[in-house]
Formats: structure tokens, sequence, C-alpha cells
């Protein structure tokens, strides 16, 4: 079955290794899915995952979270703070029961250009395949209005 | 008793008939039951992946579902070339989902989870060598060559298993059973394999570089564990000793013949009254 | 009320062969706050920062948005323009529409459309900048060189006559690297001990340069201008300053049969040893892991010799601290050892060598004197394989990438076999032959034209051993595949230059980039080859890749210059982007709740406590306080503060909040 569904997707990353991982993408010219959007944070640490449902009540399909190799940081030990908490905060949203198959959480280096395609690939089918993500605005509306 | 399945493949029932009765014996003596994969096919070796890639996967892959259907977790596989069809075939489709679908459908079987398959190697190292020592009646102490083929060690990545160019398992096998393994240099060279019937000259050529070298480096008998390779070098022997114009008459011993004799098995049990190169006790 | 310019770039046809600038501009002009948008050829060009400049007074922006390349390539070349038309620097943001959208996309309307939906991303976020003045740090002039080898040598030499403080740092007891062990240098054939001797003496007798040796990197903190390092000086049993390097205890050390390092174990040395007679310094170590002494308890036989009493059994590890404005990397790179190659027999063959083994079988201070012979039985091989390519260039092995300098060093390798033995035949089996460089092409030539070495384009298969002989079997390419068999005495293995064990770590400790295959990370390919992408922090030769000696030197010193530049500043300016906890008026004076949190996961330890006191001095209320000296931005502490008390300056939560919002509503 053919899916025309553009799934809009944003990319939280770090300026040190994913930022500069899709500019080697653009470098060595690898295409990729113009769905995903991204946005320069300093840091994965600085990344407040707040934003992540910020996004999804704001139209957003899917997310992406992604910064530099573990010990690789550019500031020693943001990732490894990112990396926590977002083991928690995933558990938190699993039991929400919010869809974390929607949320990408990945290191791409300054030298990954490829691999930065790929995981906008991936992620691009995948939600493309789950769909709008309807479910979640529907709820955080209803909230709103009762 | 120790269970285990087991994939008996096409050569073990035809050419390598004495290879099939050896590992019988071998796992009689070892006390453990060997349960055919029911209503096994052919794996496919060496022309379907030539000519087919969903045929040549499939094939391989609907032992792994009938053995899978049986609850086996493990089969053991004497035949290198069957070993290799099946390694590969499951990894890949593990690898590439896309792939398994595809040949699921072909199939109308599923496949679940990875089996182990085990070559005849592994099989010893993990259920013989443990108990090996307290039935040895009468050591193997002769100089051999160890003769690994291609498909035993290859794919590489893959399988895992042994060194890549220099492969030591069987070395480390045949050291048990008191003999003396000969460091040579063509333990992975390949023997013409699957031109044994189409182009017998070349098949001469390339193995009987393998039996001269063997010879020469003082090797009483060859060992191996590929149905391929025993036959082109027992089988074509007399074409091998034409193209060499000399008489070879190193005996080629399937591994696990080798264990039999030195286990006390007689010739009937281990099938070595089959061989074309007389095997001298 | 925001007054924003935007400026979309068409960098040539670059972005313009995908995206409609035109229209990109065009809608900009209608996003609410936009009072000016444009497109232009090449805004990075000079008429193009003109534009901005002019259009900042025409228009009283208050804000810009230029869209263009990736704001890691123009972003300070933009904030300048800005500052020149009087505009504050950060308020000037870039929007990445060529390395994250052009090039990535194929030409249409959904790539204008993400051109346009990131342009207007950065309007929304530039429309909540401030002002921000930069801070402004002092620069330690001390530079710290990674390495002694000739990179590290050179840059150091370069730095010290600049007039700064070096501190070479070397693993090794000697400096010298690769280049100390390498018999005759391409093309020109010199002698490479009689090139670089001079230069380590140099390195010594600097007044500039502080050497340790045996030493490594232990940690680093602190940023450009303000390194702080923790050094570790290994043990070496011996008492520098009362040694006089007489030499006395290695002669006789009773454990004599260490393969020697330097010599690629083709000698022997004792426990107590200086790697080579040119070693730079002079003095001995003990070999710990091989003394006597140290493992059985039993010997102290070079105590009892030494006329000085510099054997210290038990001195211990030193931790030096160290404060530097810059470093230099220049860890050099290692080659495969034969072991690597299952099909060459797994480094079981004697005569079966690598490419520094035959340089020091064919140096002058070898252990033949530079006689070509084998090392199985020391005969002189008649018959020589060399083979390129041994582990580069192939996937399989895990190795894509050329070594570089294997085509040269062959050439000249089959050169000086056959200078050597005169009766000799030398083959090269190579893949191609690389031989881009000044008077490299001729040198090749040379080698196959005038001194007769055969080379066969082909791959070896594999090798073995038979009555003495080593059979080398391959292909012969050119014709046609043709199996190739050479029954050879000896064969050499170009092996593949590899990053150096360790470097990942240090990588790590320095923050710096690495690529897959552990070489460190060049800030740009083209424009920054010599920076890494941590400020402050410079390559030289092969630790970012296989280099040659002209290559490395040149290398060093361009990394020696930019350390040059970087201590002609009295003080640095660094980006303010560093957090701030916000400040409120009494009662409140912040809504930090003084939980400490921020405190203990700071990477800088630049979070402290601070009391607020009333007028009798009495504490009411204590908050975080982040030294902005300190702080480098990372905004750890604002994703973690439960108050939301902390903001990061630059990527403060509302300017997000606005990204993200932006980004999806179309």
């Amino acid at each position: 079955m053919e899916n025309d569904f553009e799934p809009k997707i944003v990319a939280f990353v770090c300026n040190w290794c994913t930022y500069a991982g899709a500019d080697l993408t653009g470098t060595s010219r690898i295409k990729y899915s113009p769905n995903v959007k991204i946005i320069r944070f300093p840091c994965t640490g600085r990344i407040d995952f707040m934003l992540l449902l910020k996004a999804f009540s704001n139209g957003a399909d899917g997310v992406i979270v992604s910064g530099c190799h573990p010990n690789d940081c550019h500031y020693t030990s943001g990732n490894f703070h990112a990396r926590r908490r977002w083991v928690v905060f995933r558990t938190l949203l699993d039991f929400m029961g919010i869809d974390i198959n929607r949320i990408t959480f990945t290191w791409v280096s300054a030298a990954e250009g490829a691999k930065w395609a790929e995981v906008v690939n991936t992620t691009a089918s995948k939600i493309k395949e789950l769909g709008p993500y309807e479910a979640y605005r529907k709820i955080t509306n209803e909230i709103w209005e009762s | 008793m120790t269970k285990l399945g087991f994939y008996p493949g096409c050569s073990l029932e035809g050419t390598a008939r004495e290879y099939n009765e050896s590992v019988m014996s071998l796992a009689t003596l070892f006390d453990i039951q060997l349960e055919q994969v029911p209503d096994w096919n052919c794996c496919g070796a060496t022309a379907a992946h030539n000519l087919n890639k969903i045929l040549s996967l499939s094939l391989p892959a609907r032992i792994l579902a009938q053995a899978e259907k049986a609850g086996m977790k493990e089969i053991i596989v004497p035949c290198a070339a069957c070993y290799s069809r099946l390694s590969v075939t499951q990894h890949e489709l593990f690898e590439n989902s896309e792939l398994k679908k595809q040949v699921e459908e072909v199939m109308d079987m599923t496949l679940s989870s990875p089996i182990r398959i085990l070559n005849v190697v592994q099989f010893i190292q993990e259920f013989i060598l443990p108990h090996l020592s307290e039935k040895i009646v009468k050591p193997f102490d002769k100089e051999v060559a160890c003769y690994y083929g291609c498909l035993l060690v290859r794919p590489h990545d893959i399988l895992q298993f042994d060194r890549l160019e220099d492969p030591q398992t069987i070395d480390r096998i045949m050291e048990q059973l008191g003999a003396k393994p000969i460091d040579w240099p063509f333990k992975t060279e390949c023997c013409g394999a699957g031109l044994s019937v189409s182009r017998t000259d070349l098949v001469a050529k390339l193995s009987g570089k393998i039996v001269k070298e063997a010879t020469e480096r003082g090797a009483k008998a060859i060992i191996t564990a590929c149905p391929m390779c025993h036959a082109n070098l027992d089988m074509r022997r007399s074409a091998i000793n034409s193209y060499l114009a000399k008489k070879y008459d190193v005996p080629v011993l399937y591994i696990t013949q080798a264990i039999g004799m030195a286990c006390g098995l007689n010739n009937k049990q281990t099938g070595i009254y089959r061989h074309l190169v007389k095997v001298n006790n | 009320m925001a007054r924003i310019g935007v400026f979309i770039c068409h960098c040539g046809e670059n972005i313009s062969a995908t995206v409609d600038c035109a229209k990109v501009s065009e809608l900009a002009a209608g996003l609410p706050g936009v009072v000016y948008s444009t497109d232009y050829k090449y805004m990075c060009s000079d008429p193009g920062q003109s534009k901005i400049k002019e259009a900042i007074r025409e228009h009283n922006l208050t804000g810009v948005v230029v869209s263009a390349c990736s704001p890691r390539m123009h972003e300070p070349t933009f904030r300048k323009a800005c500052a020149e038309a009087g505009l504050n620097p950060y308020l000037c943001e870039m929007a990445n529409i060529r390395e994250h959208c052009s090039w990535v996309h194929e030409k249409g309307d959904a790539t204008t459309q993400k051109a346009f939906d990131l342009t207007r991303t950065l309007v929304e976020k530039v429309k909540n900048n401030h002002p921000l003045e930069s801070i402004k740090v002092p620069v330690n002039k001390t530079a710290i060189v990674i390495g002694g080898g000739v990179a590290g040598i050179q840059a150091s030499l370069d730095i010290a006559n600049g007039g700064h403080q070096v501190i070479l740092v070397e693993k090794q007891p000697s400096i010298g690297g690769h280049m100390s062990q390498l018999s005759e240098t391409f093309p020109t054939l010199d002698c490479s001990q009689c090139i670089l001797t001079p230069r380590m003496v140099e390195v010594a007798q600097h007044p500039n340069i502080t050497l340790y040796t045996c030493s490594e990197i232990e940690s680093m903190d602190g940023f450009i201008g303000n390194f702080n390092v923790k050094i570790r000086k290994k043990a070496k049993s011996v008492n520098e300053k009362l040694c006089t390097g007489c030499g006395l205890c290695t002669t006789k050390c009773p454990t004599k049969n260490i393969p020697s390092e330097f010599e690629q174990g083709l000698a022997n040395r004792t426990a107590i040893y200086v790697p080579f007679p040119q070693a730079v310094p002079n003095k001995p170590v003990i070999d710990r892991a091989n003394c006597r002494y140290f493992l059985t308890g039993k010997c102290k036989v070079c105590q009892k010799l030494c006329p000085t009493g510099a054997i210290d059994f038990e001195q211990e590890d030193e931790i030096i601290d160290v404060k530097a404005g810059a470093i230099v990397l220049a860890t050099g790179f290692e080659i495969k050892n034969t072991d690597f190659f299952p099909e060459y027999g797994y480094g079981k063959y004697k005569d079966v060598i690598n490419g520094l083994q035959f340089e020091r079988l064919a140096s002058a201070s070898g252990p033949t004197q530079g006689a070509i012979r084998r090392p199985s039985d020391g005969k002189t091989p008649e018959k020589v394989v060399f083979i390129a390519c041994a582990g580069s260039r192939d996937p399989a092995k895990g190795i894509p990438y050329c070594s570089k300098i294997c085509c040269m060093y062959t050439a000249k390798h089959a050169m000086l076999y056959k200078h050597k033995v005169h009766e000799g035949t030398p083959y090269v089996f190579y893949m191609d032959i690389r031989a881009a460089g000044k008077n490299y092409d001729e040198f090749t030539r040379r080698a196959i034209e005038e001194d007769g070495a055969k080379y066969i384009r082909g791959r070896v298969s594999n090798i073995y051993e038979k009555d003495g002989k080593l059979i080398v079997r391959g292909a012969d390419t050119l014709l046609g595949g043709k199996p190739v068999e050479i029954d050879a005495d000896m064969v050499v293995l170009a092996t593949a230059a590899v990053s150096c064990d360790g470097s990942e770590s240090l990588a790590q400790k320095l923050h710096v980039s690495y690529d897959p295959y552990k070489f460190f990370a060049e800030a740009h390919p083209k424009l920054k080859p010599v920076e890494t992408n941590t400020a402050g922090i410079y390559l030289a030769g092969a630790c970012q890749a296989p280099k040659d000696i002209p290559e490395s030197v040149a290398a060093a010193s361009g990394a020696a210059a930019k350390v040059i530049c970087l201590f002609s500043n009295d003080e640095l300016t660094r980006e303010p982007i560093v957090a701030k906890v916000n400040r409120m008026p009494p009662p409140i004076f912040s809504t930090c709740m003084g939980c400490e949190m921020c405190i203990s996961i700071c990477p800088y330890q630049a979070i402290d406590k601070e009391n607020i006191t009333n007028r009798n001095g009495e504490v009411i209320k204590t908050i975080a306080k982040i030294n902005p000296g300190l702080c480098q931005g990372c905004g750890t502490c604002v994703a973690f503060c439960k108050s939301k008390s902390i903001d990061l300056e630059g990527y403060s939560n509302k300017q997000v909040y606005e990204e993200v919002l932006a980004l999806l509503n179309n």
C-alpha cells in the first residue's frame, strides 16, 4: 500500500558531534528524507526532554535525539547525563502510554555522515508506518479543553 | 543419553555413506542419539546459489524450519557444504527481515529464532572430546595431514569457526588421538570441489597438489571432514596419480573414522572398507 | 518590536540548484517581525556582507538570519559583519540550508519548503536573542606538544623559536619516533638519522623546551588559553640528575635477551637500556617488566656499578601539573605487524618481515650494519618479494583507506636492496602505484627502470614455506590474472599504517574527535586541516592520517603557526554562551531552591553556592551561582534544574521552545 503521509520529525542534536556529522552528510552529498529538521543544541545534556512532549503536542510525529558517542562528549559528560535522563524518561513515557517507538535516541559522531542519513531514513520510514501521531494531540487537546 | 538433531544431507546417503556410518557408530559409542530432521530436503549446494538466490535460501530455510518444528535446539551437520549453506542462510535471513519474509512466503513456514548449527568438528569438540581418552584403545600414532577444505571455515565472518588460513581444531583433536599433525600450508587449499564430475582434469591437478604436498611432508594419512574433499582426494586418486605420474597411496580418512579406529571400532562400523585408497589398520 | 532581516544565500549553485531561494526570501518577507528579506549569490562574499550591513543600517534591524551554509562554517563571518554595522553579533543567527537541506535532498517543493521552515525557525529564535558581550580570558603562553616524533620535534622547535615555552611529552624513553628508525628517506635517499638527530639535540638544548620522556597525559581540563594538564612521568628507576649517561650499567646488565623495540625485534637489548645510541635524552631507563631485580628481588648489578649512584629502584611515577594555552597532538602512527595476516602465515615465518624491520636491516646503525640478511639464518636473500598494500585498502581487513607512504617506501626498499645486493632480484606486488608528490613518480620510475625492480600488478593470496624458501603465490592482473609463484628468500610486507594504541583514550581525555580508525579528526578537511574541533588543540603529523615526512613536517609547522598566532594575544575573547541563574527582586531573590543538583553534575566545577543575606548579615537563602569564566556552556545544568531557574545564553528555554514551535507550525 502506498503511503503518502509525510511525517514531521524534529531532531534535537548536539553541536559537536551529530550537527557536525549531519554537516558531513551534506558535504558527502548523501541523500536522505527531507522530513527531518534539526534544532541545534550545544550538547545533548542541554536537551530538556519536556521539549519532546512540546514537539509532539505541536504536531511532531517523531523525534530524534542524537549526540556524541559515550566518552566522546565535547563537555566530558553531558551525553551521559542525557542518557541517564533518557532511561528514566522513557520508562515514564511508556508508563503514561506514549509511544516510545516515535523517539529515536542515538549517537552520531562528527565522522559518521553516512550513519546520520541512515538514522534519518530509518526513523522516517518507521514514523511513516506508524502514521500521524494524532492520538497524542487528541489527548492533550482534551485535557486542554476540559 | 544425549539427544541431538541431525541433518545428513544427500552426500551421506550416497558417495559418503561411510562418513554417515562412522558418525552413527561414533554416536552410539558415546551414548548419543542422533535424530534426523523430519522430512528433510536437499540443502541446495552446490548449484542453487549460482542460479536463484531465493531458491538457494529457501531450501536450507525449510530444513531449519523443520528442525525448529521438531523442537531441535541444535543440529549436527557433518557435510561441510550443507553446514556452509545452512549457516549462511540462517545468518542472511536473521540479518535481513525483508528477505526472511520473502523466503517464509515461498516455503509457507516460519522461522522464529536461530538454532545452533554444528559441523562435525564442533560436534566432536563438544560431545566426544570430554569422554574420548577413556575410550581410546589403539592410539592413532601416525603423522597426519589435517585437511579442512574451503567450506568448513569460510565465510569466516559468518561461521566464526577456527582460524581462517591456518585452522587448528582438527589438528588438536588428532593430537588427542595420539597422532602427530604435520605443519603444512594446504589446509584450506581448493580440492576442485564441484568440478569433480565435469572437469576431472582440473580436480586431478588441484587435488594432486594436496596429496603430493601431504605425502612429501611425511603424512601417513589425510584427515578430512568434508564429503566433497574426500571424494576428490580418494575417488579421483587414479586420475591424480596419472596426472602426477607417480603412485601416491596415502589414505584419506574422515575424522570420525580416525576416532572410530582409535576407539576400536571395526571396519564395517567405520566404513573404511568402502574407500578406494586402501586403509591399513 | 522585532525588526528582523533575512538573507538567503545561493552559495553559487550549491543551494539554488535544489532550493528556490527567491521563493524562500519571498515567504520569509511575510513572516511577522521580518522587515527585510533578500537573496544573493554569495552572502559570504564582500558584496554579500555589505548587503547585510546596509540593511542593518537602513532598516534599523534588531536581528539577522542568514540562511546559507553550516554555522560551523560561517557563523563567525556573519556575526562579525553584523558587529561592523553596529548590531550586537549575538543577534545574528544562521539557518543551515546547505549541508542540512540543499545538498541532501532532491530539487523540489519539499526542499524549498524545508529551507523556508529552517529559516522561519531561526527567525523565531533570533526574536528571542538579546545582546551579549563576549568574555575575555587570559592566554597562558605555554604549549604542550604530545609526541616527540619528527612532527612533534618540528612543532616544538617552531613554537620555541617563536619565543614561547614548550612542554614536549614523549611516551618512549627517547624522542625521535619512527623517523629515527628509518634507513634512508625517499625521494632523495638521504640518511634519516643524519637529518633528524641534529634536530633532536636542538630540542634537548633549547632553553624554551622542557622535555618529559616516558611520560603520558593523565588528564586535561580547562579550555583554549587555559588548559590544566596532568602529565604522568613514569618511573625510569634512574635519577636523571645524577646519571651522566656513561652507559656502564647497560653493558653489565645480566638480562640481555629482550627484543629491542627500536630494532623491531631483530636485535636484543638489556633490561636497563638506552633505546638507541643517538637517543635524546641519552640516559638509560629500567624496563621493570623485564628487570631481574623487579622480577625476583635479587640482582641490583647496575646499582652496584653506577659511579654516581643514579639507580633508584624505589622511584615512583610522578604526576606533574602544568598549565598551557595550547596543545599540539603529534602522537604519530603504528604499523600492523606480520601476525595480522593469516594468509601470510600469522607471523610464523621469520623471513616474512614488515617495512620497519626492513628499514632496520638496511640501516647502517641496524643489527646487520646495513647488510641485507634475512632474519632466520643470516643469509643474503637472492629474491625478495615486497608486498604493497598489505592490509591497506582492504575493507575485509577493516582498513579501507590507503596508507599512503607504502608505495614510496616499497620502491625505496626495492632500490636499497638492489644497491646492496647487486645480483639480487626484487619483486614488488602492488595494486596501484601512488607516487604523487614532488619528485616521487621519478623516484618509482627509477626503481623500476634503472634498478630493475620487477613490479607485478596483483595481490598475493598466500605465502608458505618449503625447503627453506618462501613460496609466494599471487596473480598478475595485467596478464589476465595469470597465477604467479615466486620462491623467495625473504618477503617484506608494507603493512598498513594505523593509529597508535591508546589514541582513542587520549582523544577522549582531550575531547578531540576521531574517525572510525581512531585517527584524530581535523576541524575541516580542507580549510582547518591542523585544527581540531576543540579550540586550542592542534594536529601535527600522522596521528591525523597516514603521512610521510615532508607532510608531517609541514603540518607540524602549520600547527606551530596556529599556536604562535594564538599566543600573539594576551587575552582571548570567548563566546558568551554561558549558563545563568535567574535573579529577582526580594523577597524571592531567585526561583532557585538551592537543591545543589547542578553543582554535582557540572563537568567544569563552574557552579558554586551563593548565600543571600539580610541587612544583619544572616543567611536567608542559598542559591546556585555560575562562574562565567569556568562555564563552557554545555547546558547540562539547565536541563537538570528542577525549578527551571537556570538558563543558557544563546540556547535559552524560550529560544529553543520557539524554535520547536516554528519548526512544526506550517
